[in-house]
């Protein structure tokens, strides 16, 4: 089923696409202390607002331009003519465990002290925004994993069980259901955060916010599943289960989940963007990842400031657009994905 | 003559002494109709209503009627997917209707059932090889891996399948081996009593044959007896021991398969008899 799926995702193009450029980022994530030259805390308030640092090639080798400020009360800079550092490879710097085993200190790129490599500028304290791109990833791509993680799991439980017995279980989850939906998401969702902050240290904010996310999203998969469910729970191999006599768990985990998995992919596929969205607004907000963290949510908050707009320092804006790639990618995916498993399309297969 | 005749039975009593396999008596169910703002219940549709009737031991009984009739829902109470509103079920003398899920559990392995709809009667996420398997770890715990993938070999002969079908999923096969595969997954807990319902009325004519003499081998060598549901009078009566013919929740009339045919006793059964269509 799965070999089936990934066959048919790979040879559509657009399908395609989008599972390279997912591959792309989420490799990119796993790799960012080692692709990353700074570390996200890293300041340097002689260089803030800096633009990103031109490469060029001397003697066949990439250099980095040297800038320096032309306009001290302002962030404006100016490249020095003639005057470049080398770019060099597999540099040490902060240390680090890669892969979060080895401890080493390899970083792929940087240059000698006291210049300074901004391949996509610098923001207000002089921290690189790649590195801090890289290291917000972190944060920015897992939390969709890991909230669809739990959504999907509870709302298969939920609405599985209340598809499968129906009556009573049935009444009360489909309540529960209806009133989780019925509150404004953005308003229970800082209701949340305010209530159960107390409760969490800073550091585990990530936490609390996958946990408050799951909490509002997996109401809505709960009632997709019931249907599915009232409609698995007639059909006769669920009969015949149920007359060799097996029990109601095992005829859930093994003739309703798997007939349920195509639609669960596709639903997690599509719902992934949602919780990448939420955690940005609520960084966005203050609500979400807080300083020293990074996430794109908050790199966005940071880049707020009207100079941002009136100095062109475009570079800060990246985190949106970096937001804006992977939310369209994964809802293209989805997309190609419910082409494939959709049920006509299977009946053609059989 | 009048539409609502007197029940015929032109059963023969049993002998003295005999406890028939299955003994339905009173056999009531009732499906609630709701309707309105509330979903009050407004009636009852007496899907099957003071059925009695017995399946002797190694015998095939017959049970015809149109659809909507009740055929279904007698066979759904027997395996304990529903549970009547009254009456009584007895298997093998002892009282089987009103037993608890758990109690009933037993029970699983004695009676099965195979399903009309061979399409949908096996979940197409499973291999053969699961499929088969299933109630066999359900009632044979204690069986290991191999047994089970021996056992599940030997279920597939048993039905006319190759043991070298088993890794394979049920898209692959037509409707009759898909047929077949049920057949060998309800045998798969070696039991005495099958509940047939409507097992060849979704297969083509030409399989129908084939599946009707597997299930007769089977009788005979396993020396099983089985409740066959249909539609069709010309199935039953190549099968049959004993025939009850059902309309609208009642039992219009039950005798021996050779009676019935030669000397229908209920104008309802001679009209299921002009039915048939001749060759």
């Amino acid at each position: 089923m799965l070999r089936y799926i990934l066959r048919e995702l790979l040879r559509r193009r657009l399908g395609a696409v989008c599972l390279i450029i997912l591959a792309v980022l989420y490799a990119a994530t796993i790799l960012s202390q080692f692709l990353a030259p700074y570390l996200p805390t890293d300041q340097d308030l002689k260089h803030s607002y800096h633009p990103p640092t031109r490469i060029v090639l001397k003697d066949w080798r990439p250099h980095v331009q040297v800038y320096e400020r032309v306009d001290p009360s302002a962030a404006r800079y100016g490249p020095v003519e003639g005057k470049t550092v080398p770019l060099r490879f597999f540099v040490s710097g902060e240390k680090y465990r890669f892969l979060g085993l080895f401890p080493t200190k390899t970083h792929l790129f940087g240059v000698d002290e006291p210049h300074r490599v901004y391949l996509l500028g610098s923001d207000a304290t002089g921290r690189d925004v790649f590195s801090r791109l890289l290291y917000g990833a972190q944060v920015s791509l897992s939390i969709g994993f890991i909230g669809i993680l739990v959504t999907m799991s509870l709302g298969f439980i939920v609405g599985s069980a209340a598809g499968y017995f129906g009556r009573y279980v049935d009444f009360a989850a489909m309540r529960l259901v209806e009133f989780v939906i019925a509150i404004p998401s953005l308003y229970l969702l800082i209701a949340l955060r305010g209530a159960l902050a107390e409760y969490f240290d800073p550091e585990q904010m990530y936490l609390l916010i996958v946990l408050i996310l799951s909490l509002i999203g997996w109401a809505g998969a709960a009632r997709i599943i019931r249907g599915m469910a009232l409609s698995l729970r007639e059909r006769p191999f669920v009969l015949a289960a149920e007359v060799m006599g097996q029990s109601s768990g095992r005829i859930l985990m093994r003739h309703f989940l798997p007939n349920l998995a195509s639609y669960l992919l596709v639903a997690a596929t599509l719902s992934i963007p949602v919780y990448i969205l939420a955690e940005a607004s609520l960084s966005f907000l203050g609500l979400g990842i807080q300083e020293p963290g990074t996430s794109w949510g908050l790199m966005l908050k940071q880049a707020q400031e009207l100079k941002v707009f009136t100095l062109g320092l475009w570079w800060l804006l990246t985190p949106g657009a970096a937001i804006f790639v992977t939310v369209i990618t994964f809802n293209m995916l989805g997309d190609v994905l419910r082409d494939i498993v959709d049920p006509r399309h299977q009946m053609t297969e059989d | 003559m009048a539409a609502q005749a007197e029940e015929v039975d032109r059963l023969p009593p049993l002998p003295a002494g005999e406890t028939p396999l299955v003994r339905a008596e009173g056999l009531t169910v009732h499906f609630p109709v709701r309707g309105g703002l509330w979903r009050r219940v407004r009636g009852y549709v007496r899907a099957v209503d003071n059925v009695s009737f017995r399946v002797r031991r190694g015998t095939t009984v017959g049970l015809v009627g149109e659809s909507g009739s009740g055929k279904t829902t007698i066979g759904h109470c027997l395996v304990k997917l529903l549970r009547p509103n009254s009456g009584s079920i007895r298997y093998n003398g002892s009282e089987i209707g009103s037993l608890s899920k758990r109690a009933f559990f037993p029970y699983r392995k004695r009676i099965q059932m195979i399903f009309q709809d061979p399409f949908n009667s096996l979940n197409p996420r499973m291999s053969l090889a699961k499929i088969l398997a299933e109630p066999l770890e359900i009632h044979f715990p204690r069986m290991s891996v191999q047994q089970r993938r021996d056992r599940a070999a030997e279920l597939l002969e048993m039905v006319g399948l190759e043991a070298d079908h088993l890794p394979r999923y049920p898209h692959e096969f037509s409707g009759g081996q898909r047929q077949r595969i049920g057949i060998a997954r309800a045998l798969a807990v070696e039991p005495d009593f099958i509940v047939c319902d409507e097992p060849v009325s979704a297969l083509d004519v030409s399989v129908q044959a084939g599946i009707v003499n597997l299930l007769q081998d089977l009788q005979q060598e396993l020396g099983l007896t089985y409740l066959f549901i249909a539609h069709d009078l010309a199935v039953v009566e190549h099968i049959s021991d004993e025939v009850l013919v059902m309309k609208d929740g009642v039992i219009v009339e039950q005798a021996g398969s050779e009676e019935i045919y030669r000397n229908p006793g209920h104008p309802y059964t001679i009209k299921l008899l002009r039915a048939v269509p001749s060759l």
